[in-house]
């Protein structure tokens, strides 16, 4: 190195003496400015910041509430949560996992379809994530599996809750049935609930299950879970339990609604038992039936497909949902129309000779040579059809809707239930409305004896029956109780009605059972403090009843069954002090007197002495019978 | 009276060395080193394996590497470090041709005990090059074109392999510390008002080129541009390292989680939490407070060395102590914009903090090279 250099370094030095100051203060100046934005992002922008940080790392995961149970009036389960055993497995933790699944399908039933899909879920989700292979096992399946579990790495059983209809059949259409959420439940926008995510979660799909499925679902609850970046769940940072849903207890009596189902049992029929004060309905039921439980684990496809394909249609809810012409059951209607409105007096009679004669056309009775002369209890006790044709006449079509709706028919009554039929009260603007052609007397003829136009449900009928019974105006009633506390409904408002007018339709009724002569006579109760007053209706199928039109047949004459008359009763009993009434349709089951009327009374008396009725309560002739044909019903045994 | 005469008179000889070393620097060293012994310590989740231990082990080689570097005389570091800067050219040519490729770029050499990454080795012998090249020329001839085109061909070569590796960081480093030298030799303005300029213009190129045939950046620095201009385009994809880093610093508030109580890093929701990612670390779990308190260590390290050389009368020392400080600073200065999200992400790790061998190792040589300058300063 030359002096030279050196020399030169002095000027240098000075030199770099300034540049030197000049950088160092713009790096300080620079750290300044990294100063400055690490307090931006740690000290202004930190709270927002460190909400980020806590939605990275916390996972919230639900808790499913179990489902609200349903009792039946005497607290007996319908519906209750039973133990659903599942086998779950892990895939990080079971190595091989088609070897693991070929051990497990010798434990437990794992088709090789389930196989295959277990398989696929299980190369599709995180190594980490359990994924369910099979559910609904039984504990010895369970146990099994936990026996070999050194065999089977990752694998693991669970448990959860899975709805289970203890009464089977019984309730199917009244209770419903739980069932998976589909797509177009989540996309229902009055019911967001982030619980519908949860994979098989089940919902209500149809009758109570689904109406309070608000209650019965319950609250969510949460568990607050540390993941890390790949969503492995690290630790639990607290859980905060949701709330079950709500208990309901029903208005029905599993006994009687059990007796009910089995005594209608082969024939595609439905009926309703009501208490006459409070509305309660006891039994509302409609056959045939089907397993509840088959929906909760999800029915197969020939299983669903029997179960559409029967004529009887078993999943239909025939008592609430099925309407038919009410037939002589609606003539009470017309004779308190006609009363009310003075047009004829209870003692008033009129000549039946077999038809009614409207211009040049004829209205038949059902007796072709007439009952002669008939006051208002005659024409109930024989149900003669030309006394009605007379004064539906008189009356008029608008004061005999006006009357049928003060008792709850052409109204849909507010059930917890899916698909309550309204029925129907035609009016002359209805018909012009609807049909497009004027009304015509001889549609108020043939609505003076409940056919034409008038439809009503078993239900509708029921309600009839019981403010008839009352003179007031019993609704229906099936939630009992909500989460233990009784639902309380304020005694019903008299109907209005002179009671004159009910004493008289009442006194017809109490003939139609009670007298010789009466159409159900055969069919009375004998016990005097129990006796029940009914009427008989025999509704020609002449509209396309709901089995038909599920079918879309055509009418055809080696389908004889098809083509009978329904079979219709309603009745309330005791007479002196009614409790309860009832109603019975028999779809296709030909005359009201001879088919429906039995079934009634059995199923009243079963209401009345709260179990099998003794033998005295039966006319003498018919003990044996009657005992006999018991015998042969398919009853549950009631345990406890 | 020689140089070394003159030398040979005043400065310090023996274990007298120890006594003028620039103790202050040593322990502002061993404080940033310990901070990021213990985030080493933290991110690995209350362990000392993996990283901490093998960083201290790194780290006491290194330490024994800066006082042998300190030790031996100044005109020694100035004799050899044409060759050096040699040498260095030659093994980043030799990445080109034997390197091992990891993490999409071509950067180590594996001699069998240690990855070499020979560019990190050319951040410290290009400064050393430049500062000897200008304490030979006359500074007459300082701004004489043909005398700038020399050193910007010194800084140009390396720069262009390192790009090629691809190491944007890197390049950026190099290029920078380079021009700092040549700043601080004093070349007229005039050149780095062109530079700054034709800089603008080549950026303008840059954005201009994309998409065409000519294009001057690869694909993925593209992507890294956009998602540092719009982090939230792409919050899972390219956008994930700067948004996740902002979570996390940002969730550290002032005072912080508290020592290896941070749930982002410690969650993996960060990437390269041990090295580049480091500062977001320290700043979730020791908040404001703690990531102020590491820069201001870095500004008291930049401060002493300013201070170091500007005492130093010796052209070449000042110039080597400066521009190993700039090139310092330019560590932590382009890491800490970039977890900020001021900087786009490019791989340059905090200096002493993030885990890496090579990177301490060249650091301790740099700061070796400056205690050298600063023991034998010329009094």
């Amino acid at each position: 190195m030359s002096l030279r250099n050196r020399d030169g370094g002095e000027g240098g030095a000075g030199k770099i003496t300034r540049r030197g100051l000049i950088l160092t203060a713009a790096q300080l100046g620079f750290m300044g400015l990294l100063a400055a934005r690490l307090r931006y992002l740690q000290v202004t922008e930190a709270e927002e910041f460190r909400l980020l940080a806590e939605e990275n790392r916390i996972n919230i995961r639900l808790l499913p509430p179990a489902r609200g149970l349903i009792f039946d009036r005497d607290g007996r389960p319908i519906a209750e949560n039973q133990q659903n055993y599942r086998i779950v497995v892990v895939r990080e933790n079971a190595g091989d996992v088609a070897a693991i699944l070929d051990r497990l399908s010798r434990l437990i039933p794992l088709g090789p379809e389930d196989h295959a899909a277990a398989l696929k879920e299980l190369k599709r989700r995180s190594a980490f994530v359990p994924v369910t292979v099979a559910e609904h096992l039984t504990w010895e399946q369970v146990a099994s599996v936990s026996a070999n579990a050194p065999a089977l790495p990752g694998v693991s059983a669970e448990v959860g809750l899975s709805r289970h209809y203890p009464r089977d059949r019984d309730f199917a259409h009244i209770v419903g049935y739980v069932g998976r959420v589909t797509e177009n439940d989540l996309n229902r926008e009055d019911d967001q609930d982030p619980l519908l995510q949860i994979p098989k979660f089940q919902i209500g799909k149809t009758g109570v299950e689904l109406k309070a499925e608000r209650l019965l679902r319950g609250f969510a609850g949460t568990r607050r879970i540390e993941v890390n970046a790949l969503g492995r769940v690290m630790r639990e940072i607290d859980r905060k339990e949701g709330k079950s849903g709500t208990d309901l207890h029903l208005t029905v009596d599993s006994a009687l609604q059990n007796y009910l189902m089995a005594r209608m049992d082969g024939q595609s029929a439905s009926a309703v038992v009501m208490d006459v004060k409070e509305g309660d309905l006891l039994a509302i039921g409609s056959t045939p039936s089907f397993d509840p439980n088959k929906f909760v684990t999800g029915i197969s496809v020939a299983d669903y497909k029997a179960l559409n394909d029967d004529p009887f249609i078993p999943l239909s809810s025939k008592s609430v949902l099925g309407t038919y012409p009410p037939g002589s059951t609606f003539k009470m209607m017309v004779a308190l129309a006609a009363l009310e409105d003075g047009v004829i007096a209870p003692d008033e009679t009129v000549t039946c000779r077999g038809y009614h004669e409207l211009g040049n056309q004829r209205f038949h009775c059902w007796k072709r040579g007439g009952h002669g002369r008939v006051n208002l209890k005659d024409s109930l006790k024989q149900s003669c059809d030309v006394y009605y044709y007379e004064v539906a006449q008189r009356v008029g079509i608008e004061k005999i809707s006006a009357m049928a709706a003060r008792f709850g028919l052409g109204e849909r009554h507010d059930l917890p239930l899916n698909g309550i039929a309204s029925g129907l009260l035609p009016t002359k603007e209805w018909k012009e409305r609807v049909i497009g052609e004027p009304w015509r007397i001889g549609d108020s003829l043939n609505a003076g004896i409940g056919q034409g136009f008038v439809l009503a449900s078993p239900l509708q009928l029921a309600t009839m029956a019981a403010r008839i019974a009352s003179g007031r105006a019993v609704v229906p009633k099936l939630l009992r109780a909500v989460d233990g506390v009784q639902t309380i409904v304020a005694e019903a408002a008299p109907l209005g009605i002179a009671s004159s007018s009910l004493a008289a339709v009442r006194e017809g009724m109490f003939a139609v059972s009670n007298e010789t002569g009466g159409t159900a006579y055969s069919t009375r109760i004998a016990e005097k403090s129990m006796r029940l007053a009914g009427k008989t209706g025999t509704s020609q199928v002449r509209r396309i009843t709901e089995s038909e039109r599920r079918q879309g047949i055509v009418r055809n004459e080696d389908l004889p069954w098809e083509r009978r008359d329904h079979a219709l009763f309603v009745c309330y009993a005791p007479v002196d002090n009614p409790r309860y009434a009832v109603s019975v349709v028999i779809e296709h089951g030909g005359g009201g007197s001879a088919f429906a009327a039995p079934v009634a009374r059995d199923i009243m008396l079963e209401a009345l002495y709260a179990g099998p009725p003794p033998p005295e309560a039966y006319p003498a002739s018919q003990r044996t019978r009657i005992s006999n044909e018991r015998k042969k019903l398919n009853l549950r045994s009631e345990g406890a | 009276m020689s140089y070394l005469v003159h030398n040979l008179k005043t400065v310090p000889t023996g274990f007298r060395k120890v006594l003028y070393l620039n103790w202050a620097l040593i322990l502002l060293i061993l404080a940033v080193v310990g901070i990021g012994l213990m985030m080493l310590y933290s991110v690995a989740g209350g362990h000392f394996d993996p990283w901490a231990s093998a960083q201290a082990k790194r780290f006491a080689v290194g330490f024994v590497v800066m006082l042998g570097v300190a030790f031996v005389p100044i005109y020694f570091w100035r004799n050899i470090a044409g060759l050096a800067y040699v040498v260095s050219l030659l093994l980043l040519v030799a990445v080109e041709l034997v390197g091992s490729v990891n993490m999409g770029a071509q950067r180590w050499i594996n001699l069998g005990f240690i990855q070499l990454q020979p560019s990190e080795l050319m951040k410290v012998t290009l400064v050393m090059a430049l500062a000897a090249y200008y304490d030979w020329l006359d500074t007459g001839r300082l701004s004489r074109p043909a005398w700038v085109a020399v050193p910007l061909l010194l800084i140009a070569v390396p720069m262009a392999l390192v790009l090629k590796q691809p190491d944007l960081g890197t390049a950026l480093l190099l290029g920078l510390g380079g021009t700092a030298v040549m700043f601080l030799a004093g070349v007229s303005w005039i050149y780095f008002a062109v530079a700054i300029v034709s800089g603008g213009g080549l950026v303008t190129a840059v954005f201009l080129s994309r998409g065409t045939g000519w294009q001057l950046l690869k694909d993925y620095q593209y992507r890294r541009i956009d998602t540092f201009l719009d982090p939230s385009s792409d919050p899972l994809g390219a956008g994930y390292h700067i948004t996740q880093s902002k979570i996390a610093l940002g969730s550290g508030g002032w005072g912080g989680r508290g020592f290896m109580q941070g749930t982002q890093s410690r969650l993996n929701f960060l990437p390269e939490k041990q090295t580049d990612f480091i500062f977001t670390t320290l700043a979730e779990e020791m908040g404001f407070i703690g990531g102020i308190s590491l820069l201001s260590l870095y500004g008291l390290i930049i401060l002493f060395c300013f201070a170091s050389a500007i005492a130093n009368k010796d052209r070449f020392g000042s110039l080597l102590t400066f521009g190993l400080a700039t090139t310092f600073f330019l560590f932590f200065a382009v890491n800490m914009s970039m977890v900020m999200g001021l900087a786009p992400v490019v791989g340059v790790p905090l200096p002493l903090v993030s885990y890496g061998g090579t990177a301490m190792l060249v650091l301790l040589m740099a700061f070796g090279l400056i205690q050298s300058a600063h023991i034998h300063r010329p009094r």
